[in-house]
């Protein structure tokens, strides 16, 4: 027994190359969950990097280096994204992709910052995607960590200016779930209306716990008999479809602000009886006017890809900006490529996004999209998709925040 | 008044999805001892065979022909894979079983997708029944109502007032007195399996559409449904039945309620904006069948109705 | 009566000889290798793998405590690796601050003391209702309070740190044996001493008269009452030895890894603990190391092949269970003992048909199964196998998944004829 034991342990530490030289590609990590109840979230994000990273391939690499995007499965646990950190560095990766769970983002920050410390000359830049705690930007901010997102305070700060414009609505209520996401989604939401519209009542600010209620139809209940005029929900997932589903079956008839309506799958999901219900708030939606190169994008990306659908415009915007950087730096070193990120601005087919340099926070427009039937690009096969008319879009520079972020650099 | 009615009705079609779903494992768990971990896999196979169903039939046949497919498939799994496992005793047939749930979720991916599949509510019952204090009823409610009652008549008749459910019912309570007198346990073993995986996949193309018909929904499902039948008490429909509505009653009715511990306890010093003051009751609504099965196991090993110790 | 009997019983007693080969000797064993690995100078990836697979043997060994030498099946073990682990970064943050006078001159080398601490509180505490039932009402209670656990985790942020969980820095406090702590070989160190200390004192465990007497109350509670002891009592004590545990191996992973998040509490790695522990071998002492050595490669690197890494560890548990529930342990063993009995040919004559049988049938599903996870994503994507390119829709594809699971099939048909053949 013992004998396989260390049999298996030699076999393991011989097979492991002890670390690599750089080699002339850029390797970016991308470390999500690519098995497991969210390997499809995973899978869809990875493939929006592996085609960003084609077209910046195609046209001359970043500052004329290749980049090659590599998959890492952390089963979306903190611990084990770690241990993929770790085998990441090994195979010489200097930049890390993430974005699905805030726990294995806090993981990930904490670690390259320390590896950082440690091991200086070898330090490792991370580019966040769609991890939106706003503690990232702000108390716990990072030199080495840059998100492209906007984060949950920034989403509120646009749902609530777009409430804001709708002078009909009087009563709101807010549900979440259960754990710290919910609950900053609730205080932001409960701060900021105060703010902007003292007028409007709360007329319900519940938490339920994660992934557990199967029936929200008796939460729609007492929605209805709060008479609110909207609903406020950060809910994801399982969460964010049935609640939507129930209130469709009640007919309960007012918007839902969400943030993640638009997320993979929830669309075939949510159905027809979301049309006209459902609000979701994100950096773009797939029918806003756009020049014609931005519409053969997305069509080449769905092409390709015929299971997933256009989503994470922010991905496109991050390897361009990691493009740019690289080449204002003329080096791929993730320092100096990180200096240069600092308040870098980028053209977008969207408009202009900068990236802030006093917490690394991206600053761009936001849109409230409307779930609809008539639309010319559908999502997921559905006949149905995301659109935004007036009133709709929130500037960039509408959606700063104030920070607390101490940022100590190298 | 409102509240109650409202609580009332949901959590008894609550109720009646949670006791779809369980019968079938309380048919299986009182008369093999297996706590089928597969259980909510097959309510997930059947909404799934529904979907592929009404992708070229219609949704009354997939009613009729998925529950089958999965009984059938059922059976295969106790004849060829658990019956191996039966002498190695009880905790490795529930672990073959929970190694089947691991492999049953990740076929179901490769099938299917990753993704949720647009699995919907049929038209002809995708209108509001009546309305009330505001509020739609839909029909597809009452429709889970009936099928969840015509599923329960059928299978109390069939236990009750036939010759082959006296021979079920005997089982369930004396297994080897059953087998002296000559039945052929293994096969009504096989049988009860079989029809009790078609029960759960009876729920899954009710509750498929009506929830949503994702890879990780039986993961979601999973654990609840052991409260019931634990609760519920070995070897007793009713005690399952009764549980069902009891779970699904009391997690209604606690939503409904607003106050938080520290309104609760206040008189005892516990401050509203303290962290264990701010938690409400009806944000803890999820969690009571956990607590309730802790406790009822603590102090009423047989269940609400069982005869015989878990 | 007794009087008239002259006792005079053989000596079956192990020599002093025999019991140092038999206890002694493995665990000199496994001191060598520990000392040995650092020698081959390993990378990152293996060091943390190392890290991992270190922890995950103390954990699993716990969670044999109560599956393999008690007979209680828990679906929460989980739980205590969590609240052990909790209570070290708390720890580990009161060293960080060092305010108060005890944590300020606390080592930090020393933590998994207080996750074994903290552990064996929450055992106690938890175990005091759970432990008053075996069997399924066992398993039950541990899945009902280990739901409430994972959900309290998410709700009491102060305490669990939200999503996000709680970090610390493991470079503070007095170091211990000139370790700075910081570098993957210092935590090397650490997490071999640890995990050699736990496997030391579990296996200790077992000799102890309530280690046997825990296995008496697996085998047949009643005697046990019979001879004047409480299963009650035993059952309970040997929990709380298990959560103490499983709370160390939570403290090594906190220091391991400086973050502790709540759904190191929920029911996920309750069930993979499970996993390790009984495709290991649930029989064996050195099973769930076994298991937590293959789990962990299987869990950290498998997934770098195949993303139906999960559908493989699916196959591989029923296979475990159907075909050879004595676990990998078992079936090591089993050869072992084979091969000194009928020497290396009569036993390959044993399995000389079963052998490629289940070899061809492996191969005919892993075709299949990489073939139609590829299909399946839509990507676009083929499987490569051996140089060879196989499409979904290609016949040369259905070839070699039908024949070599035909053949397979065959041969073990054919194994079992003989079989029967052979004692009629």
């Amino acid at each position: 027994m013992k004998r396989i034991m260390s049999a298996a342990l030699a076999a393991m530490v011989l097979a492991v190359p002890a670390g690599q030289a750089m080699s002339e590609t850029l390797k970016i990590a991308f470390i999500d969950p690519l098995s497991g109840p969210f390997g499809g979230t995973g899978d869809a994000g990875l493939r929006h990097w592996e085609h960003a990273a084609n077209l910046v391939n195609a046209d001359d690499g970043v500052n004329g280096n290749q980049v090659e995007i590599i998959g890492f499965d952390n089963k979306i646990n903190p611990k084990e994204s770690l241990i993929q950190l770790q085998k990441a560095i090994d195979q010489g990766v200097r930049y890390i992709a993430q974005g699905n769970g805030s726990s294995v983002a806090s993981a990930l920050i904490d670690a390259i910052d320390k590896h950082n410390k440690r091991n200086p000359g070898e330090e490792v830049l991370f580019l966040n995607y769609a991890a939106v705690d706003p503690v990232f930007t702000n108390d716990r901010c990072s030199f080495w960590h840059f998100r492209f997102d906007s984060d949950a305070d920034m989403k509120m700060e646009a749902v609530t200016d777009w409430i804001n414009n709708k002078p009909e609505i009087k009563k709101v209520y807010i549900i979440g779930q259960d754990y710290s996401f919910g609950k900053a989604v609730a205080a932001a939401a409960v701060k900021m209306i105060g703010e902007k519209r003292p007028d409007i009542e709360i007329v319900g600010n519940e938490l339920h716990p994660l992934g557990k209620v199967k029936d929200f139809t008796p939460y729609i209940q007492k929605m209805i008999s709060s008479e609110a005029d909207a609903v406020i929900t950060g809910n994801w997932g399982a969460d964010m479809v049935l609640l939507v589903k129930a209130a469709t079956s009640s007919g309960h008839d007012v918007p839902y602000l969400t943030y993640y309506a638009g997320g993979l799958g929830a669309a075939a999901a949510m159905g027809e009886g979301a049309v006209g219900r459902v609000l979701t708030v994100s950096e773009v939606n797939t029918n806003l006017d756009t020049p014609g190169a931005q519409d053969e994008l997305i069509d080449g990306f769905e092409d390709k890809y015929t299971e997933i659908s256009y989503y994470y415009q922010r991905v496109f915007n991050a390897m361009n900006m990691l493009d740019m950087a690289a080449t204002k730096a003329d080096s791929i070193d993730p320092t100096k490529v990180a200096m240069a990120l600092e308040g870098m601005e980028y053209e977008t087919p969207y408009g202009t996004v900068t990236m802030r340099a006093d917490n690394h926070q991206i600053l761009q427009s936001l849109y409230m999209s409307t779930f609809s039937k008539d639309v010319k690009r559908d999502v997921e096969k559905t006949g149905l998709g995301w659109v935004s008319g007036e009133g709709d879009k929130i500037e960039a520079a509408d959606t700063a925040m104030e920070t607390s972020c101490k940022m100590s650099r190298p | 008044m409102e509240t109650i009615l409202f609580s009332l009705l949901n959590g008894v079609i609550y109720g009646l999805l949670l006791f779809m779903l369980s019968s079938g494992l309380t048919l299986i768990f009182s008369m093999m001892g297996i706590l089928n971990f597969a259980h909510a896999s097959f309510y997930m196979l059947g909404a799934y065979f529904a979907y592929s169903f009404t992708q070229v039939t219609s949704f009354w046949l997939a009613l009729i022909f998925a529950p089958i497919l999965v009984g059938l498939f059922g059976a295969a799994v106790e004849r060829w894979g658990l019956r191996k496992v039966h002498a190695n005793g009880h905790v490795a047939e529930l672990l073959f079983t929970f190694g089947l749930a691991y492999l049953i979720d990740e076929v179901v991916k490769i099938i299917w997708g990753k993704n949720t599949v647009d699995y919907q509510i049929p038209h002809a019952l995708d209108f509001p029944l009546f309305e009330l204090f505001g509020a739609q009823y839909p029909a597809y409610r009452m429709f889970i109502l009936v099928v969840a009652v015509a599923m329960l008549a059928v299978l109390w008749y069939l236990l009750k007032r036939t010759r082959i459910g006296l021979i079920i019912q005997a089982s369930l309570t004396h297994p080897h007195m059953v087998g002296h007198l000559g039945h052929n346990v293994p096969r009504i073993f096989m049988a009860v399996f079989g029809a009790g995986c078609a029960l759960a996949a009876l729920a899954g193309v009710i509750g498929g559409n009506y929830l949503t018909t994702e890879p990780s929904m039986a993961t979601f499902m999973g654990p609840v449904v052991f409260v019931v039948v634990v609760v519920g008490g070995l070897g007793s429909l009713e005690g399952a039945f009764i549980a069902s509505l009891l779970i699904g009653l009391m997690q209604t009715f606690a939503i409904s309620i607003s106050a938080s511990f520290g309104d609760i306890f206040g008189w005892a010093g516990l401050s509203p904006t303290s962290e264990l003051g701010s938690i409400t009751i009806s944000s803890l609504a999820p969690m009571l069948p956990f607590l309730m099965l802790v406790l009822i196991l603590m102090i009423r090993p047989n269940g609400l109705m069982g005869t015989r110790e878990v | 009566m007794t009087d008239n009997i002259s006792i005079s019983p053989v000596n079956l007693a192990p020599t002093s000889a025999e019991k140092f080969r038999a206890r002694i000797v493995p665990l000199l064993f496994m001191v060598a290798i520990l000392l040995v690995i650092p020698l081959f100078s390993p990378s990152r990836t293996a060091y943390s793998l190392l890290a991992a697979i270190g922890i995950n043997i103390v954990f699993a060994l716990s969670y044999n405590m109560l599956l393999g030498r008690g007979g209680l099946l828990s679906f929460g073990h989980a739980v205590y690796f969590g609240l052990g682990g909790y209570a070290a970064m708390h720890a580990m943050r009161a060293v960080e601050l060092g305010e108060s006078g005890f944590w300020s001159g606390f080592p930090i080398f020393g933590l998994p003391i207080v996750g074994f601490a903290a552990g064996a509180l929450a055992g106690a505490i938890i175990g005091w209702p759970s432990c008053r039932r075996s069997g399924t009402p066992f398993a039950m209670i541990s899945l009902g309070v280990a739901e409430l656990i994972a959900a309290a985790g998410f709700m009491f942020a102060s305490v669990f740190g939200g999503e996000e969980g709680i970090t610390g820095d493991r470079m503070n406090g007095p170091e211990l044996f000139g370790l700075s702590m910081g570098p993957l070989s210092d935590i090397y160190i650490f997490i071999a001493v640890w995990t050699f200390i736990g496997t030391a004192s579990m296996y200790a465990f077992t000799r102890t008269p309530l280690g046997k007497l825990s296995e008496a109350t697996r085998d047949n509670p009643e005697r046990v009452q019979f001879i004047g002891f409480s299963p009650v009592r035993i059952r309970y004590m040997v929990f709380i030895f298990a959560g103490a545990f499983a709370g160390m191996a939570g403290a090594m992973a906190a220091v391991n890894y400086e973050i502790f998040t709540p759904d190191a509490l929920s029911l996920n790695p309750s069930g993979f603990v499970l996993l390790m522990a009984y495709i290991g071998g649930i029989r064996y002492f050195p099973g769930p190391i076994v298991g937590a050595i293959v789990l962990t490669l299987m869990q950290s690197m498998l997934s770098d092949f195949t993303e139906a890494w999960l559908l493989y560890l699916g196959v591989l548990f029923i296979s475990i269970v159907t075909f050879a529930p004595s676990g990998l342990s078992g079936v090591m063993y089993g050869s072992y003992t084979a091969v000194r009995q009928e020497g290396l040919g009569g036993s390959l004559q044993k399995v000389k048909l079963k052998l490629p049988a289940f070899t061809l049938i492996f191969l005919g599903m892993l075709v299949l199964i990489e073939t139609s996870v590829r299909k399946s994503n839509g990507h676009g994507e083929v499987f490569e196998f051996f140089g060879l390119s196989l499409p979904f829709t290609s016949p040369i594809t259905w070839l070699l998944i039908a024949g070599p699971i035909i053949a397979g099939v065959a041969l073990l048909w054919k194994a079992k004829t003989d079989d029967q053949g052979d004692q009629p």
